[in-house]
């Protein structure tokens, strides 16, 4: 997860707290504290940038730059396995996101607002997949595919997204369950709704930012995964992480350059859009 | 009546528990029982778990361990006092985990500090600067810095046209760990930021008020508050450090190896899956300590990892 595991809010952040005007703004510490951030954004962005500008670069290896060129672009878009890949990564995500938003909005609702048997457990178990780290659970969906002889494949890849982002939605959706008001409930309640009627009308439009960012989250943490998709893929159901980790392992070239480019490209366009819907969410506020 | 309602209850929450324990049950703890079971097992010819059952694979794992205290100064000042392989694989792990675990932390405190008093716009700027990295591909990253320091890599030509000499920067274990501090970093400023950014700034000039110095502010008032997006940022960095499988090869060369990458060797090339098993049940235990120590530290706070 934890490729790494990429785990962290969408949308859930806490309202900023207004805060008293520091005097200090022009202090030698504080320039030094900005020269340092800038010099570790730099550390964190050059090899990208460096990586998206010799995409362009029409020599075939190294990284001698000799000239401008779109080849490796359009070679890329001709390479069956690149678009099969992307297209089992799409699909991935996209199943994998949906049982996972169903099945961790549903637990979330169970163990937030119901007393039962057990709670205290299930409260750690469901902890457990954010902590294990990834190639062991990998490892352990591979051994657990060989034994019930379970051919893997689309399949086991889904089930297994689905088990390790499941969790993150289910954490996501119940920190929005926990502080929303339930006088609200209660008010559509003595109104005359029954509990089916004020779920679906009141709660579930209410936990909505939360299930939006639990999607995306769940999304993002199934195109990212390499780890857990090395073990479970199957012939023909490779996901692009595992395809590009086999070119990488054969040497560089410059079309593993443009695929890395347009996968940035993509994940800032999530980022982008899961800031554009967190500020939407907070002007309705 | 109050037993019929009673009873519903009781099945709304099995019903909407059911999908959620069914899942975490079938595929995450039956996995790892499994494989608990498959690690007291003997391999057959093609590595595969074999019967009879034995106690081999934690044997050799522990079987050459002896007592032999030592000073080395190759990856630094190293202490030993006892010697053995795997001994030698898990410790080098950890060391190297912890070492580039606290790195991060010592350079993302500082930069979450200061995106966390910026000016509110400009705060909303570096945040979105800092999620495109969080949220890039790993393993392209990773490559993007494997990239940069190749031995025909852009640092190594810009090296040679202004007249020095190219450098191996490469294969070593201070690659492996500028990969981890590289990797690892998105994951330590975010949660870290996050606790900064809910801390009442009002509280030090208190404390200067009475008395304390930067030190003991800094120490008594500040560490408290943020501690659990520390220990957030902490196990977001260790636990994938020491399981690291892209890093040590892309950056190691698979030369300095490490626990993930040979339990993932185990799995591949030289099958052995029952000694595989063992060795991750190993590692799941120091990782098990770790949480432990999360838990207890971040107690009313999980929420944060997320």
């Amino acid at each position: 997860m934890a490729s790494n595991s990429p785990v962290i809010l969408l949308g859930e952040r806490d309202e900023i707290q207004p805060r008293p005007r520091g005097k200090t703004n022009t202090s030698p510490g504080k320039f030094g504290l900005m020269l340092f951030t800038l010099m570790t954004f730099a550390f964190l962005y050059v090899p990208i940038i460096v990586l998206i500008a010799f995409s362009f670069n029409s020599a075939r290896s190294g990284a001698m730059w000799q000239g401008f060129t779109l080849n490796w672009y359009e070679r890329m878009f001709s390479n069956t396995r690149i678009i099969e890949s992307a297209g089992t990564s799409l699909i991935v995500a996209l199943l994998s996101t949906i049982g996972a938003v169903v099945i961790g909005t549903l637990t979330a609702v169970a163990m937030e607002r119901f007393q039962f048997r057990g709670r205290a457990l299930w409260d750690g178990l469901l902890y457990m997949p954010v902590i294990i780290p990834e190639i062991v659970a990998g490892i352990s969906l591979l051994l657990f595919f060989a034994f019930v002889q379970i051919e893997r494949g689309l399949f086991t890849l889904v089930v297994s997204h689905i088990a390790f982002s499941m969790p993150f939605v289910y954490l996501t959706v119940r920190a929005r369950l926990a502080d929303f008001d339930r006088s609200i409930e209660e008010a559509a309640q003595d109104l005359g709704a029954n509990e089916w009627r004020t779920f679906t009308r009141i709660t579930l439009p209410l936990l909505m930012p939360g299930v939006v960012s639990g999607a995306l989250l769940a999304f993002t943490l199934s195109l990212d995964d390499f780890m857990i998709s090395f073990f479970v893929n199957g012939k023909g159901w490779q996901t692009l992480p595992v395809y590009i980790w086999g070119q990488i392992r054969k040497g560089v070239t410059p079309e593993i350059n443009a695929i890395s480019t347009l996968m940035l490209v993509f994940s800032i366009a999530l980022v982008v859009l899961s800031q554009l819907l967190q500020r939407r969410e907070k002007k309705r506020e | 009546m109050i037993a019929a309602i009673r009873r519903s209850r009781a099945i709304q929450v099995f019903g909407l528990m059911l999908p959620g324990s069914f899942w975490l049950i079938v595929f995450f703890l039956i996995p790892l029982l499994m494989m608990g079971v498959i690690s007291f097992m003997s391999r057959d010819k093609l590595g595969f778990p074999a019967q009879p059952w034995t106690l081999d694979n934690y044997r050799s794992i522990v079987r050459d361990i002896r007592f032999a205290p030592s000073i080395s100064f190759d990856d630094g000042l190293q202490l030993r006092m006892f010697e053995g392989l795997y001994l030698e694989l898990f410790w080098r792990s950890v060391w190297l985990s912890l070492t580039s675990t606290i790195i991060t932390l010592l350079i993302a405190f500082p930069v979450a500090l200061f995106m966390a008093r910026l000016p509110m716009h400009r705060r909303n700027t570096a945040l979105i600067l800092l999620m495109i990295p969080f949220w890039t591909n790993f393993l392209v990253r990773t490559y993007a810095l494997q990239f940069m320091l190749r031995g025909n890599g852009p640092i190594n030509i810009l090296l040679r046209s202004i007249g020095l000499e190219a450098l191996d920067l490469l294969f070593t274990p201070g690659a492996v760990m500028l990969g981890l501090v590289y990797g690892n970093l998105p994951f330590m400023i975010l949660p870290l930021y996050t606790s900064l950014e809910k801390f009442d700034w009002t509280m030090l000039e208190a404390a200067a008020d009475l008395g304390a110095n930067l030190l003991r502010s800094f120490v008594r008032v500040m560490l408290p508050l943020v501690a659990p997006g520390l220990v957030a940022g902490a196990i977001l960095t260790f636990v994938p450090s020491i399981g690291s499988y892209i890093t040590v090869e892309l950056m190691g060369g698979g030369r300095t190896n490490m626990i993930g990458y040979s339990i993932a060797q185990q799995f591949s090339a030289s099958a052995n899956w029952p000694f595989g098993s063992a060795l991750s049940l190993v590692m799941m235990i120091i990782v098990t300590i770790a949480a432990v120590f999360y838990f207890r530290s971040g107690r009313g706070e999980r929420a944060e990892l997320v």
